[in-house]
């Protein structure tokens, strides 16, 4: 069966992902999933809803310990240090929550801004430009003082992002990006992605179901199933659409009913 | 990029023959700490029409520490009018400057504050009276909707009820029996200093009594249950506010009085005046054995002189006084959930507003009961 697309990329490895396996006590969501994240690549995590995408994505930034397997960051392995090192890898993550998770109780500035009066020894003007330039490319400059209730759910997203690359991050992880927006704002939340990652030389791991955003923007990525409960197609999401002869896959990015009539291994 | 460069990130102004060049060199990492600032002023010797372009052979690593600088640059060459040449610039750097507004809002100054004692006193007696007159109309709603259950078209479901009841009753059964034993600990022991001079030990048993079922019962009780249970319904009305859980009830039409308030309401209602007896109960257990531990007080005597002390009507306004405050907790508590934000922050002020204005209100409703009682000569 076709589900692996070959290799054409060239670029080093980051991230390395060998084995993984997760599980809620006794309820195992994902066995075994391996993949590899090239630098500066888009990676989407995609997959049927309550498959484990999200869950894999904990486990990547450091919310949910594996019950085995190893997670490789550059050449540090992530779950086998104490928390110490755990924080000093995860100073190189910027995260966007699925509903932006911005503290209520401060503006969008002062949201931007804890990270680096936590981490760093800028002075506040220099803290408040860089607020601004954070803010600036996301288009939410204009909300700066406003508080995290006072947003849409666009707008709250966006001001999430530009907390996530408050610290300057070389691993972005997004959850579900553009769920919830309106297919203009989507595509400018794209676009935008697009751009970080050009412009701070970002490596980028979405979890989505959003077919036509995957489509625009990843180029690697993998796909859970919940059935057989791990990773059953690689490839970037035009390629899966393209080549993959997983009839799950197959219905999953043509957006077609799956055929329950014949005998299918994805049960 | 040039990964051989070292060293801070600095920049020079240098004019030419045609043309002024910017030099930029170093690594301009912000975590470092340190970004050299754009001065507003810099572009102002610039000849005009002359054009402005950039020199990167030095610039080491970068990241948006540079970006922000470059910002500042393109919008002081804006208000100069000066022609500014980005193409010798990276790709990626400018791609980030593309997505920035060239004019960023100002700020907008905070709105003066005028300090006016008058007019605040007539907005604070104004918000009362309108508080007062919402949780009356709160309590009616629910009252209507208890007859209506009564009748048996009410929109209360049981299991709300009982799960209230078990919050508000058992569940809070310990913590009031242990502080009425100690309250009437305390009261034993302070009432044998002066009755104790007079050989008058005996009559701590009617001490005891009459201040726990005529005001310690009724009065500690519900301060407990508005710390406990009344910040706990604050907490959770506001916390539903938040996940729009409300407008998903007034949506469907059911009355947030009596699905959600009438529960909460009965509950405490009903289970603070039995509370209060029993925290009459322990009140009395905890003086007597303090009587007959510590000043030897026979127990049929503490009995006895128990019985002598206590009308029964003492019990009664007790009893009705505890309804009272049940009834007052729950109502305002769940206002000020109703009322709270949608934000995290407010559930925890909300969850403290309802405690400041239960524990305060019990004591003022107390006094007005305590005047009544003077009057109607209990």
């Amino acid at each position: 069966m076709n589900n692996q697309m070959p290799s054409t990329n060239d670029r080093p490895t980051l991230i390395s992902v060998s084995d993984l396996t997760l599980a809620f006590g006794s309820r195992v969501i994902q066995h075994d999933v391996s993949f590899e994240v090239k630098r500066g690549s888009i990676f989407a995590v995609m997959g049927g809803s309550g498959c484990g995408k999200s869950t894999l994505l904990k486990s990547m930034i450091g919310l949910l310990r594996p019950r085995q397997g190893t997670y490789m960051v550059g050449k540090d392995n992530y779950w086998s240090g104490d928390d110490q090192s755990r924080i000093q890898i995860g100073r190189r993550f910027g995260v966007l929550f699925q509903s932006g998770a911005l503290w209520s109780s401060m503006t969008v500035g002062e949201n931007v801004a804890l990270p680096m009066q936590m981490f760093t020894s800028l002075t506040p003007p220099v803290i408040r430009q860089l607020v601004e330039l954070k803010l600036g490319l996301v288009g939410m400059l204009h909300a700066i003082d406003q508080y995290p209730s006072e947003l849409s759910g666009g707008m709250r997203k966006r001001a999430g992002l530009a907390r996530a690359i408050s610290l300057d991050p070389d691993i972005l992880f997004f959850d579900e990006p553009s769920a919830g927006l309106d297919p203009i704002t989507s595509a400018r939340l794209d676009d935008l992605i697009l751009n970080l990652r050009d412009g701070l030389g970002a490596t980028i791991i979405i979890v989505s179901h959003e077919l036509s955003s995957l489509f625009h923007i990843a180029d690697d990525g993998i796909f859970l199933d919940a059935g057989q409960k791990t990773a059953v197609a690689h490839g970037s999401p035009t390629w899966l659409r393209d080549h993959c002869t997983d009839p799950l896959v197959h219905a999953f990015m043509h957006r077609e009913q799956l055929d329950t009539s014949s005998p299918h291994e994805n049960g | 990029m040039n990964t051989s460069v070292n060293g801070a990130p600095q920049w020079q102004l240098q004019p030419e023959a045609n043309r002024t060049l910017v030099t930029l060199s170093g690594n301009w990492i912000a975590q470092e700490g340190r970004i050299p600032e754009f001065p507003d002023s810099a572009l102002k010797e610039i000849r005009q029409g002359e054009p402005v372009e950039f020199s990167t052979d030095q610039l080491g690593r970068w990241d948006t520490s540079l970006i922000s600088f470059l910002w500042k640059l393109k919008r002081s060459a804006l208000e100069a009018h000066v022609d500014l040449r980005m193409d010798t610039l990276p790709e990626s750097a400018h791609k980030l400057l593309d997505l920035l507004p060239e004019n960023p809002p100002q700020p907008q100054p905070p709105a003066p504050h005028h300090f006016a004692p008058v007019a605040a006193v007539g907005q604070l007696t104004l918000d009362t009276l309108n508080e007062i007159g919402c949780v009356s109309e709160m309590g009616t709603a629910a009252a209507r909707g208890g007859f209506a259950a009564l009748v048996g078209r009410g929109m209360m479901r049981t299991v709300d009820l009982m799960t209230d009841l078990s919050a508000a009753g058992p569940a809070a059964l310990l913590i009031v029996g242990v502080v009425n034993f100690l309250v009437g600990a305390i009261l034993a022991f302070v009432g044998s200093v002066e009755l104790h001079k007079f050989a008058a030990d005996i009559y701590v048993a009617s001490l005891v009594a009459i201040a726990m079922v005529r005001e310690m019962s009724a009065v500690m009780t519900a301060i407990i249950m508005a710390g406990r249970t009344g910040g706990a319904y604050a907490a959770r009305i506001s916390t539903m506010q938040g996940n729009e859980e409300i407008d998903a009830l007034q949506v469907f039409g059911i009355p947030v009085s009596s699905y959600l308030i009438l529960p909460s309401v009965l509950a405490l209602a009903f289970t603070m005046p039995l509370l209060y007896l029993y925290g009459c109960l322990i009140g009395m257990f905890g003086g007597f054995c303090v009587s007959y531990i510590m000043l030897h007080v026979s127990p049929l005597g503490y009995f006895h002189e128990t019985l002598q002390a206590l009308p029964l009507d003492q019990f009664t306004f007790g009893f009705i006084k505890s309804f009272v405050f049940g009834t007052f907790i729950g109502l305002t508590s769940c206002r000020i959930g109703l009322k709270a934000g949608r934000s995290a922050a407010d559930v925890g002020i909300a969850a403290t507003k309802a405690v400041v204005v239960g524990i305060v209100g019990v004591i003022a409703l107390d006094a007005v009961f305590a005047v009544i009682a003077n009057v109607i000569g209990i």
